[in-house]
């Protein structure tokens, strides 16, 4: 499982990015984490709005930090 | 749904399922009665506080000052905390994706009106000001069109409205909104007749681009109040202090600084004080829960009403960081004239109300 986590390092972005690594390893799957924070990039994949949440090349959230048992059901 | 290749895979996902629904929706069931208990206790108990509690005399000024400030502290923050809570279970059905394909290709003043008004309701953090500004050209919002909401968007929102109301009286908060909305949809409009699209930095217009649908809108009751509760949770935490500390700096103030002096630098009579608050007020960077418990104290002390608003507005609708990050996707040429014509209508702003009130 590839995330990417969206954004330029606002509060929110770290905060997304925290509670996605606790989320993923609740799960126990294999996953790598990657902090997206350029602008062109986080552009390329769509998102308005950051913090965004980029699942295997697909956004599952943006916008907002959902909680850990959210994100749990948007990696699922 | 443009753009959509991926099928399936952009649907929104299931509601939550009725654990969540009695949890959040059994929460505010009570929270909301207890509200209203407090609310309408808080003028007895803050004047129990003041003069029986702390045994300050009746008519003093300091005793005056505690009980002002028990008493409005306390009433603008569960204001602040119901009506926050309100506007964000609203913002949840008002993405800013739903918001730029409303605002895509539609020319001419319109556009600009809408895109301001839009610019009100949409939630919008200057942090995320790069992206959804690219998101909105490229997929065919004008580029006036797109300065209107971007002007709109921080400097007339639900918290200086809120603030603006139950600190004002509903005649300033109209004021400012309908201001907030002209200067928006002028500033905008201008923009867009100047045909500034050669302006923008090349990459913006360059860059592989994908034309999101919007990730996620949570259907449900719960699952957007989920979210609501959240939201609300993140704009008080930001802005409680502050407007705790502005109400402390009014409560305080009030009888120790002589009115004449604010006067003299911000009253009606002197010509350039218009000008040099929003000077001052540009620059700064403050949400405007911040900054409207000072205006409070400016205009009891014998502010004009038009400075102060031009103020608050300055002080709102932009920032250095923000130009700053604009910089990004706006050429010097651009962003020059971006700033110059937003302050040019916060000062005629300033000036119209001077001269009106």
């Amino acid at each position: 499982m590839k995330i990417e986590i969206l954004g330029t390092g606002c509060a929110k972005c770290k905060l997304l990015a925290e509670r996605t690594e606790e989320a993923a390893r609740n799960l126990g799957a294999a996953f790598t984490l990657v902090k997206v924070t350029e602008y062109p990039d986080i552009v390329a994949r769509g998102v308005m709005t950051t913090p965004g949440l980029v699942v295997d090349g697909v956004v599952k959230s943006q916008g907002h930090v959902p909680t850990v048992a959210a994100i749990e059901g948007l990696l699922r | 749904m443009t753009g959509d290749s991926k099928g399936c895979a952009c649907a929104a996902p299931a509601p939550l399922p009725g654990p969540g629904f009695w949890k959040s929706g059994g929460w505010l069931l009570a929270a909301l009665p207890a509200w209203f208990l407090l609310y309408f206790a808080l003028k007895p108990l803050a004047d129990w506080l003041a003069f029986r509690a702390f045994g300050l005399p009746q008519g003093s000024r300091l005793g005056e000052a505690v009980a002002f400030f028990a008493y409005d502290g306390p009433k603008v923050l569960m204001l602040l905390g119901l009506v926050v809570l309100g506007v964000s279970y609203v913002q949840t059905f008002i993405s800013p994706e739903r918001t730029r394909d409303l605002l895509a290709k539609r020319t001419g003043a319109w556009g600009n009106l809408l895109a301001a008004l839009l610019g009100i309701a949409t939630p919008f953090c200057s942090c995320s000001a790069v992206p959804l500004f690219i998101g909105f050209v490229r997929v065919g919002v004008p580029l006036g069109a797109t300065f209107s909401f971007l002007v709109s968007a921080p400097m007339v929102n639900e918290v200086a409205l809120f603030l603006l109301l139950s600190l004002f009286g509903w005649r300033i908060a109209l004021l400012y909104t309908v201001t907030g909305v002209a200067i928006a949809f002028l500033s905008g409009w201008t923009i867009g007749k100047l045909r500034m699209e050669r302006h923008l930095e090349s990459w913006v217009m360059d860059i592989p681009f994908e034309a999101s649908v919007g990730a996620e809108a949570p259907a449900g009751f719960a699952a957007r109040l989920e979210l609501a509760l959240q939201a609300t949770k993140d704009i008080v935490r930001k802005v409680w202090l502050y407007v705790l500390a502005g109400i402390a700096v009014g409560a305080f103030l009030h009888g120790y600084v002589p009115a004449e002096l604010l006067a003299r630098f911000m009253g009606k009579s002197s010509w350039w004080s218009v000008p040099l608050a929003v000077l001052i007020g540009v620059p700064l960077y403050a949400s405007a829960a911040g900054i409207i418990p000072i205006v409070q104290v400016l205009l009891a002390k014998g502010a004009a009403l038009g400075t102060a608003l031009a103020f608050m507005m300055a002080v709102a609708g932009l920032s250095l960081p923000e130009t700053v990050i604009l910089r990004k996707v706006l050429r010097p040429v651009l962003l020059a004239t971006f700033l110059g014509v937003v302050t040019l209508g916060i000062v005629l702003v300033g000036y119209l109300f001077n001269i009106l009130m």
